[in-house]
């Protein structure tokens, strides 16, 4: 290995290789070192069971920028997103709610809960389209990294984007940003069953509850996916979200990148405070005049970098950062579909994403058992079911159904260790309470993968198992991502930078993280 | 759903509110079309080949037998009239489908020719299956012997127990394929098909996503990107194949054919078919400047659009004839005629925005923009 390269990319997760294939496009030489045999991170897709292709981790794809999408071509390489024309929520009556892409049949739909919500649903959803259209600008360009000088510029960028903003808007932005899920729904909505879903995008990914303060901004968060100029459309990428990754890794090796898998770095080798190149575990080493990690904060800085050389503030505020997993995954491999009680049968309701959340209560009840240290006796459950739209996800007639499941603490009252011996009756609540929507699922059932927080540790590398390389609290936004003094993709070791979801704008399938670094690292010449 | 009329049909444009889900079928998984409104001719006889030959500009004596041709024939002039497909069934059998009725016009030149002239048109049905998943889709519904076919291949096979012709080919620019089953017996095929595609994610899918398809794969559409020239009131409205990029399936040195003393003549295309690919960021900037996201256009249009040589918009080098958002290749994409003599990389389109117009750079290049390895791919 005695390339000089120009970047090394620690970890092909989907940021990292965007991020390496904007450096390579502009004509660095850099290489991408993932630890395991899959590209993707946790944007992954893989043959779990023979016939069966997961999205193991990440499973639904709105968020990754459209500018990323043309400037490094990702359709020609893959790139290819259906999206989802339904969100349906079963419940115990006699049918259930589907939201519907046509306003007129989600009208219909809510007005059997309340007339009074069916009116007001396309007013709220216009109001978060304006204000995710507000925070998708945020979100596609560096955030300020303090209130120094040489900020000046992306802080006036920020007062531009709000400037044009309506009084009334500003003011739900405000809300937004301060309250709780169900605090900023409660004005809009009377029916606990509507608001119940809407609330649920508040607490994805976060160890807090839908009546939690701050929850109402992940609320936002998931408003400001984008498809073809759609606004909050979420889709499945064809072959499972590990395409999505895929696409990105052939645009960097289209530019010159290389990539290797199976390659663990062990350290990050630092001399008179500048990073100078990393060790792998095989006890490879590999120099390059920048490093750039695509790993969490916390991982990159104290296990790679080591506390030794980072100034105390620094080590400070890395323990500060909350990370916290909150969720787990079942994937399921089935040999038929579900059958809901409240709407039998095969229908389009089955398209999209199912959300088991019956109503608000019922949420923060699953948050309250997570608060001891427990999981959720009935969760909070969102599934899909991509193989009815794409068919390479399963043999033919056979379907994956993906549970993304929250709450599943990572510290359990026992401690993480614990997951090992509750892993089991964990796969079990998900499928009883599945279950009580959709009897006889356990029939369909061929394969199952439960993955726990501490899984998606082990395997994943993300932290505590936050799914979004630590919690998107306001606290932990901006240039305050990953701490103050730490934004701007930068760190304390010269020559060090970061990549990953933990830096601004944060987690999600948005390869933002991985665009805006390279191109901060652009600009400083190397 | 949403209708349309086509050929004196009823015709579902989309099943659904949007032709969105549809597209991705055809894209993602397969998609079943009904396109039983196309005309159909049966041409049998031993002087079969002698009147084909006589009427297409292209030459049928190198299609094989179980192989399919895309035609187009021309007036005395040289202007196109039609396009359609040709689909050798045996030596003396060929079988005719275009968007035009033909029969008369085939009768009309087959004087003193051994043949027999048959309009299918109410007999049989027509069905598309197209998309990625069809070949496994129609091996499923046990039509094994699809297994074997090359690109524009075709087979007679039978699917539960109805015998039909199934070409390899389509309108979509996808792997896909086409079948002629009897129109009493088309209702059965329809549903064989549903059911053995619902493991595969298959959908009906209407026109709207059909149209959408065929420009990204730079297919004409009769009647939008030219006209026959039999119905047109002016010159300019007219185009020769030459004009249509079609100038490779004009085989000039063989027997007389409708047209070619014409053709001969003027083998210069005056016009080129080009596709644009229109500037995403200046479209982007025209909407920010207002304030609002780029509107794209919710499905596809067929209107002319003129072309320009400079922002001004005084010179004028072509008009784009169809146009659409393509969802996989994420580019608003168009089909164009613009004058041979222009060279340069870029054209300037026309866009309002709010009411107001305003002209965005679009780059000319292949009109094939979606071309997957599948579509030719041997079916494994």
């Amino acid at each position: 290995m005695s390339v000089q390269w120009d970047v090394v990319v620690i970890g092909g997760g989907h940021n990292g290789l965007v991020c390496a294939a904007y450096l390579a496009r502009a004509g660095r030489k850099v290489l991408v070192l993932e630890r395991r045999s899959v590209l993707g991170g946790a944007a992954v897709s893989e043959e779990v069971f023979p016939g069966f292709t997961f999205s193991v981790a990440s499973y639904v794809i709105s968020l990754f920028r459209p500018r990323i999408i043309r400037e490094l071509e990702l359709a020609k390489h893959g790139y290819h997103v259906i999206p989802m024309d339904c969100a349906f929520q079963p419940l115990h009556d006699d049918h259930g709610l589907a939201r519907w892409g046509d306003p007129n049949r989600t009208r219909l739909e809510i007005s059997r809960y309340s007339h009074h919500d069916a009116e007001n649903y396309p007013k709220f959803k216009h109001t978060m389209t304006r204000l995710g259209r507000i925070a998708a600008q945020v979100i596609d360009r560096p955030a300020p990294t303090g209130f120094r000088p040489q900020d000046l510029h992306t802080l006036i960028d920020l007062f531009r984007t709000v400037r044009g903003v309506e009084k009334h808007e500003l003011q739900q932005l405000i809300r937004l940003l301060t309250l709780s899920a169900v605090d900023f729904l409660d004005p809009w909505f009377e029916s606990e069953i509507l608001k119940a879903p809407l609330a649920a995008s508040g607490i994805i990914g976060t160890f807090q509850g839908v009546r939690s303060p701050g929850t109402a901004y992940v609320l936002l968060h998931h408003y400001m996916g984008e498809i073809d100029g759609a606004f909050r459309s979420w889709g499945f990428a064809r072959g499972g979200t590990g395409s999505v990754s895929t696409a990105c890794a052939r645009a960097a090796e289209a530019h010159g990148a290389v990539i290797r898998t199976n390659c663990e770095v062990d350290k990050v080798l630092v001399s008179n405070n500048r990073a100078t190149g990393i060790v792998l575990t095989n006890g490879d080493s590999v120099t390059a005049r920048r490093i750039v990690s695509n790993l969490d904060p916390r991982r990159t800085l104290m296990e790679l970098v080591g506390e030794p050389h980072l100034p105390e503030t620094v080590v400070d505020s890395l323990g500060r950062f909350k990370y916290r997993g909150s969720s787990g995954k079942v994937n399921l491999a089935l040999d038929g579909l579900p059958d809901f009680a409240c709407r039998p049968g095969v229908g389009d309701h089955l398209y999209g994403d199912i959300a088991i959340a019956p109503d608000v209560d019922y949420l923060e009840r699953a948050f309250d058992e997570a608060k001891y240290g427990s999981f959720s006796s009935r969760p909070f459950i969102n599934a899909v079911i991509p193989s009815l739209t794409d068919p390479t996800v399963a043999p033919p007639g056979k379907h994956v159904m993906s549970c993304f499941v929250q709450y599943a603490p990572y510290e359990l009252a026992e401690g993480p260790e614990a997951w090992e011996s509750q892993r089991e009756a964990f796969g079990n609540t998900v499928l009883d309470t599945l279950e009580e929507f959709a009897p006889g699922l356990r029939n369909h059932i061929e394969h199952m993968q439960v993955l726990t927080p501490l899984d998606l540790e082990r395997d994943f590398g993300l932290t505590e198992g936050n799914i979004f390389h630590g919690e998107l609290s306001l606290n932990q936004l901006l240039f305050q991502r990953p701490a103050w003094g730490l934004a701007g993709y930068r760190t304390p070791i010269r020559n060090l930078w970061m990549c990953g979801s933990g830096t601004h704008p944060g987690g999600g399938v948005m390869g933002a993280s991985g665009e805006l670094a390279a191109k901060a690292l652009l600009r400083k010449k190397i | 759903m949403d209708w349309t009329r086509w050929a004196g049909h009823y015709a579902p444009r989309s099943y659904q509110l949007q032709h969105e889900n549809e597209y991705y079928s055809i894209r993602t998984a397969a998609g079943l079309i009904d396109i039983s409104p196309l005309f159909k001719v049966r041409i049998t006889g031993p002087d079969s080949l002698a009147l084909l030959n006589r009427i297409f500009v292209r030459d049928l004596s190198r299609l094989k037998e179980g192989r399919v041709a895309y035609v187009v024939w021309c007036d005395a002039e040289g202007f196109v009239l039609g396009d359609g497909t040709v689909l050798r069934e045996g030596p003396d059998t060929y079988f005719f489908t275009s968007e035009d009725p033909t029969a008369a016009w085939l009768n009309r030149h087959a004087s003193g020719l051994n043949v027999v002239i048959t309009d299918e048109t109410e007999t049989l049905a027509g069905l598309a299956l197209q998309g990625p998943s069809s070949a496994k889709i129609l091996i499923h519904a046990g039509a094994e012997s699809i297994r074997e076919l090359k690109y524009f291949g075709a087979t007679y096979t039978s699917v539960n127990g109805i015998e039909l012709w199934i070409s390899r080919s389509g309108y979509t620019g996808d792997l896909g394929y086409e079948m002629w089953p009897p129109a009493d017996r088309a209702l059965d095929i329809w549903d064989t098909l549903m059911e053995a595609g619902s493991g595969f994610a298959l959908r009906a899918t209407g026109l709207k996503a059909l149209d959408v398809c065929r420009i990204e794969a730079g297919l004409l559409n009769k009647g939008v990107d030219f006209h026959n020239a039999s119905r047109v009131l002016i010159r300019e409205q007219k185009s020769m194949p030459y004009d249509l990029g079609l100038g490779w399936m004009v085989h000039l040195d063989r027997e007389p054919f409708v047209g070619q003393s014409a053709l001969r003549k003027l083998q210069q295309p005056e016009w080129n078919m080009v596709g644009l690919e229109i500037d995403w960021s200046q479209t982007r900037d025209l909407y920010e400047s207002r304030g609002l996201p780029p509107m794209l256009p919710a499905e596809a249009w067929s209107l002319s659009a003129p072309l320009y040589r400079d922002h001004a918009r005084q010179c004028q080098v072509g008009y784009a004839t169809s146009g659409t958002w393509s969802p996989v290749l994420k580019k608003y994409i168009a089909l164009a005629t613009i004058k041979k003599t222009y060279s340069s990389e870029t054209v300037q389109i026309e866009l309002t925005v709010e009411h107001s117009r305003h002209s965005v750079d679009a780059r000319i290049v292949s009109p094939r923009f979606y071309d997957p390895p599948h579509k030719r791919a041997p079916v494994e």
